[in-house]
């Protein structure tokens, strides 16, 4: 009993951390009404944009691409409707449920699918749809001359459909029903350009990859549904107190590798890298502001299990603090562009994963980091897809350079991204960054230290790859040759980068002094208090300016007023780790994808000698017979012999019959 | 008297057969003429689904009952009754064999008397499988189980491949070689029972006395038999080489359907004649399904042809229908049951496509294939489809089952519920490797692809209704359920056995969350 006592003491601290004496995570839903009662229309939109187009043909060639890209301005135009509604109502009856149908009933499990209005499902949908409506308004242009636009339309409809069903759905199984969705739009894709096949490989390590993750989540579940005989959220949050404290833990390790899976952290990491070979929309809009975030929104959504496992919380901050050092430090020695940036939104997700370990604290940071860098990762893929645009999809930065004349807008566009991202005061990341640091520091004890010193010191290592990837590509001296033209793109891409890049310089103001963020997201996680940062805030913030001044600093020195070599020199072998990626792929080669051809190989070959009836006799055990038998049975005696007796059979039978 | 349903479902393909084969020479009516018959026994199977009370009618186990004697001095009755799970065989049957014919409309040129041969048996095996799932006389499932073989036998071996005889053969030998045996127990079964004129039927034979000796032994004939017709590993070595050598349509209906007998007998014979021998080698069992689950998927994964790859998938969920079968929960078995529908479907999908590759490229050698998404979108659209039911992707049919045989067996045994779910990883190499090879890569060119068009208007009636039924199966598996959840739990009573309460109790906390789930 006294594991259950401990877990119930725990919920009580945890309680007393919240303004809301209702606790958290257990607001009141009631069954929405009006607008908000057709909030499925948000997933269906889009979901009938990608059947219509994919099933259309090529009749839908000419307007599908804008119905798709209008179909996901709708699906947005009816989450501001809803939240419009939201707002309408007091803070704590902002969760709205919208039963749909009876899916899975069996045994103790009863579930139907229906979705959850509540504002932390709302701000998702907000970036999803608002920043994935700016992708499909960019692939416009972006796409405009690739004969399977129409194809590649459906895909991001589909996406976006699938996302919306993992932030909306109000049970674990729905959840999980997006949460593969969206693992398929990621792997169709990352293998959109399937002819190259290393695009094709690509695609099947991600969809692989995620079902490593996936099998936590299904662990996860089956534990649910063994411990409270549900999986909706209302359930089994509201009874995650009665449950052991190991069994919490076991859930939330569960749930944590899930999230491992989908969010690239590490030890599944592996994944997001490749999944560069997607069209740069793609990257930006799945690789980048959303579907990698899922882990992220998995674990505050879990947030009442957490709360009561301080264990498996301890592990999310570990694995968070862990995969923020691991992708910056990749993303030093990238000289690919996309995957520079890949490494770097391993590594902010890093950053997110950490909050959300921080307890009831970090949730609302992780969340508010979540949307400012949807905004500014996206602006600066999608700049990254214009300035391949303008360099004819060449990639390699050491070829770029003093492309800032050449391409202005895209020039500052990115800057403003860049500076968000290195957290430059005042712009969106600053704030939602710092926060995160300064509540790492008030852990107690060696957490403290530890997660507070691994986030700052990230955020210095960030400032440095950043402003490397920043200034090969717009400064220094030109390494591209004549055959290049650059050129800036045109309205149809720059409009959304600039849209992107205003909300990258000034979301955070607008959203956190004003209290518009802690006041929508209190309801869900509560108001939490914080401590008092083991050093004071304003030393923090210093320390976070000057190591943001260094790192920029040092990139300048090497790579705007030095000269970039075009081909990577020789390098030390910290050097050579990076680029390899820390060498990921070897470790799982040899443990995982190794072995997995080889007991295939092996199960092949051992079949073989099975099927073919044991040639040389070599089979054991009963099957000596059989195999005896079909030898025989070779010469057609045997063969005529046994249907002659099954015949035989069946026509004495018969004959009986009629003579009854 | 009601109407005989079962009857006429079982005797409408046999009138339809002798038909066919009474067709004079060179008449383009044979296929009309078998799909019209198959399309009119779904219809009576709708038909005859409308009768049947999903929640039962208080008046015994099955439904639909027919009950005469047939041979008294042996204690033989022809008996037909269906429940839940019977009756969802039945359909899946029903609706799958016009899909084959269409599938198979130009597998047989129409020279001779071929095409009569083919069409013919294969409305004979259609009845053949009606009388299986149907038969509630231990006697007449044995005559069934055994007369199914006959068609399938001359499907694989007159129309099969280039190695079609000794695929014929390994089936027809692993079969009988099953069936002795458990003619062997169905025998001792009897003899164990009332005995007297209808002593076969299989009410006088539940809740028999046996020792438990003989209980185990007797169980052991059938499950023998059961396992290798499922199959299991390691007695799954005919299908491969039937299932390469066979049409695809032979296929479908053989992997499909024919072998859910096997796992149908499992839950209707084995578990139901003998709950303590079941009991006694459950750990056994559950051992083999999940070696049978591992063993499938890395064969597949290590697999060049196309054909036998499908196969191989089928032995990995065939594990996980027995496993759910032995887990012994209601959300096992239940998942177990459906899965034996949805993998009917999943199955048809893979076959069907993969000969409508195979017929284009005459090649099942998947080192043949690549960039075939730009040859055959539509074609290799489909096969992706198909693939991801087969991964069970949620939303579509198989996630369904699939998820509730893992989470079902983990109520009662956690390890072997993690363990089994590490197979959908497994399953996304082999579906995804196999999609690799076959469509992607650069658009391939030669005098071999000249004329290759994409999915006919024929093939897109194939491919259609499977693909529906994976997404009704995914989202609204509800009607499905509802039938087999009675069946299932009937069969738990049977066995002994109870669902494992959940931790918590969760009815105080829940009025008092205000929520309305």
């Amino acid at each position: 009993m006294s594991v259950h006592d401990l877990s119930h003491g725990l919920a009580s601290v945890s309680l007393a951390l919240a303004d809301d004496p209702g606790g958290l995570g257990a607001t009141h839903a009631t069954q929405a009404e009006g607008i908000a009662g057709l909030g499925w229309l948000m997933i269906a939109l889009p979901l009938a944009g990608a059947a219509l187009l994919l099933l259309g043909g090529r009749m839908t060639n000419s307007w599908g691409p804008a119905l798709a890209t209008l179909l996901s301005w709708a699906s947005f135009a009816v989450g501001v409707a809803v939240i419009v509604q939201l707002t309408g109502l007091p803070a704590e009856e902002r969760a709205l449920t919208v039963p749909l149908w009876d899916w899975v009933s069996v045994g103790d499990l009863s579930l139907t699918a229906g979705l959850l209005l509540d504002p932390l499902s709302l701000a998702f949908v907000m970036l999803i749809t608002f920043v994935g409506s700016l992708i499909h308004v960019y692939s416009l242009g972006y796409m405009e001359h690739d004969p399977d636009k129409r194809r590649f339309f459906a895909y991001l409809n589909l996406f976006v459909a699938a996302m919306l069903i993992l932030v909306l759905a109000d049970s674990y199984l729905l959840l999980f029903v997006g949460w593969e969705g969206v693992g398929l739009a990621s792997y169709l894709l990352i293998g959109f350009w399937n002819w190259n096949p290393e695009y094709a490989a690509a695609a099947n390590k991600a969809f692989v990859v995620n079902r490593v993750g996936d099998v936590g989540l299904i662990t996860a579940m089956a534990i649910m549904l063994a411990t409270f005989g549900a999986l909706d959220f209302a359930t089994v949050h509201g009874n995650a107190g009665g449950a052991g404290d190991l069994t919490l833990t076991l859930i939330g390790l569960a749930l944590l590798l899930g999230a491992c899976g989908k969010s690239a952290q590490f030890p599944l990491q592996s994944w997001l890298g490749d999944a560069m070979a997607g069209p740069t929309p793609v990257s930006a809009l799945i690789h980048a502001a959303t579907m990698v975030t899922a882990g992220v929104y998995l674990i505050a959504r879990s947030q009442a299990i957490y709360d009561l496992t301080p264990d498996a919380r301890l592990v999310v901050a570990i694995v968070g603090a862990l995969t923020l050092l691991y992708g910056a430090i990749v993303g030093c020695a990238k000289d690919d562009i996309k995957k520079a940036l890949a490494a770097s939104t391993m590594s902010q997700i890093g950053y997110m994963m950490l909050a959300v370990g921080l307890g009831p604290v970090g949730y609302l940071y992780a969340i508010f980091h979540l949307v400012t860098h949807g905004f500014f990762k996206a602006n600066m893929f999608l700049g990254a897809g214009s300035v391949m645009h303008a360099m004819d999809n060449r990639v390699d930065m050491r070829r770029f350079g003093a492309l800032r004349t050449d391409i202005k807008i895209t020039f500052v566009t990115f800057a403003a991204g860049w500076l968000a991202i290195i957290g430059f005061p005042f712009t969106a990341g600053w704030f939602s960054k710092d926060y995160i640091i300064e509540t790492a520091f008030t852990m107690e004890g060696w957490q403290g230290w530890v997660f507070g010193g691994v986030a700052l010191l990230g955020a210095g290592i960030t400032a440095f790859y950043m402003s490397r990837l920043f200034f090969m590509t717009f400064f220094g001296t030109a390494r591209w040759h004549d055959d290049a033209h650059p050129h800036e793109s045109p309205l149809v891409m720059t409009v959304p980068m600039m849209v992107l890049a205003l909300g990258s310089l000034v979301l955070g103001a607008v959203l956190y002094p004003t209290g518009i963020i802690t006041g929508w997201l209190e309801p869900v996680f509560g108001h939490a208090e914080h401590g008092e940062p083991l050093i004071p805030v304003l030393a923090i913030q210093i320390s976070a300016f000057v190591l943001m001044v260094v790192g920029a600093g040092l990139a300048w020195m090497m790579y705007a007023r030095r000269d970039v070599p075009e081909t990577a020199p020789e390098a030390s072998l910290v050097t050579v780790a990076a680029r390899r990626d820390l060498f990921q792929d070897d470790v799982n080669d040899a443990i995982f994808t190794g072995p997995t051809m080889a007991l295939a190989r092996t199960a092949v070959d051992a079949d073989a000698t099975l099927v073919e009836g044991g040639v040389t006799g070599g089979t054991t055990g009963g099957l000596n017979a059989v195999s005896g038998m079909l030898r025989r049975a070779q010469n057609g005696f045997v063969r005529s012999y046994a249907l002659t007796m099954l015949l035989g059979v069946v026509a004495i039978l018969g004959a009986v019959w009629v003579m009854q | 008297m009601n109407f005989p349903w079962l009857t006429t479902l079982l005797v409408l393909p046999l009138v339809g057969a002798l038909a066919v084969s009474l067709l004079p020479k060179g008449t383009g009516l044979v296929r009309p003429v078998a799909l019209g018959t198959a399309l009119l026994t779904l219809a009576v199977g709708i038909g005859a689904a409308t009768q049947f009370r999903f929640g039962g009618t208080g008046e015994g186990q099955f439904q639909l009952t027919e009950v005469y004697s047939w041979i008294p001095q042996f204690g033989v009755s022809y008996a037909l009754g269906v429940d839940g799970i019977s009756l969802s065989m039945i359909l899946l049957g029903l609706v799958l064999v016009p899909i084959c014919m269409i599938a198979a409309w130009d597998d047989v040129p129409a020279v001779g008397r071929r095409q009569h041969t083919y069409f013919a048996l294969m409305l004979a095996l259609s009845s053949m499988m009606i009388g299986v799932f149907a038969a509630i006389d231990v006697f007449l499932f044995y005559v069934f189980f055994e007369a199914m073989l006959i068609p399938v036998y001359f499907l694989i071996g007159v129309f099969g491949g280039t190695r079609r005889a000794k695929a014929a053969t390994t089936f027809l030998l692993y079969s009988l070689a099953g069936g002795l045996i458990m003619l062997v127990a169905v025998i001792g079964v009897y003899l164990a029972g009332p005995r007297g004129t209808d002593g076969f039927l299989l009410s006088n034979l539940t809740g028999l006395d046996l020792s438990v000796e003989a209980g185990r032994w007797l169980f052991l004939g059938f499950f023998v038999a059961f396992a290798i017709k499922a199959p299991m590993w390691p007695v799954h070595t005919w299908l491969p080489l039937a299932a390469e050598q066979a049409r695809p349509a032979t296929s479908v209906l053989l992997v499909g359907v024919l072998d859910k007998v096997g796992t149908y007998g499992m839950i209707r014979f084995c578990l139901a004649l003998f709950p303590e021998a079941s009991r006694w080698a459950t750990p056994a069992i559950l051992t083999l399904a999940l070696i049978s689950l591992f063993v499938g998927a890395f064969l597949a994964i290590g697999q060049t042809d196309m054909l036998r790859l499908i196969s191989y998938t089928s032995i990995s969920h065939f594990g996980f229908i027995v496993l759910g079968i032995f887990a012994f929960t209601t959300v096992s078995q239940t998942g177990a049951t459906l899965y034996m529908v949805n993998h009917g479907f999943t199955t048809a999908g893979l076959f069907l496509v993969a000969g409508m590759l195979i017929a284009r490229r005459g090649s099942r050698d998947l080192r043949d294939f690549g960039g075939w998404q730009r040859v055959t979108p539509l074609v290799a659209g489909a096969l992706l489809v198909s693939g991801l039911s087969g991964l069970a992707l949620p939303g579509l049919n198989s996630f369904v089952s699939e998820f509730l045989v893992i989470v079902g067996t983990f109520q009662r045994h956690p390890w072997l519920g993690i363990i089994s779910a590490l197979g959908v990883i497994l399953a996304a190499v082999y579906i995804l490797v196999m999609y690799q090879k076959v469509a992607t890569g650069p658009k391939p060119e030669g005098p071999e692809l000249e004329g290759i068009t994409d999915m006919s208007g024929r093939e897109k009636w194939v491919v259609a209704p499977i693909i529906a039924a994976f997404l009704v199966l995914g989202f609204y598996p509800k009607p499905v359920l509802d039938l087999l959840e009675p069946a299932v739990e009937q069969s738990m009573q049977t066995v002994g056995v109870s669902d494992p309460a959940t931790v918590v109790d969760t009815s105080a906390n829940h009025s008092t969350e205000g929520s309305d789930h």
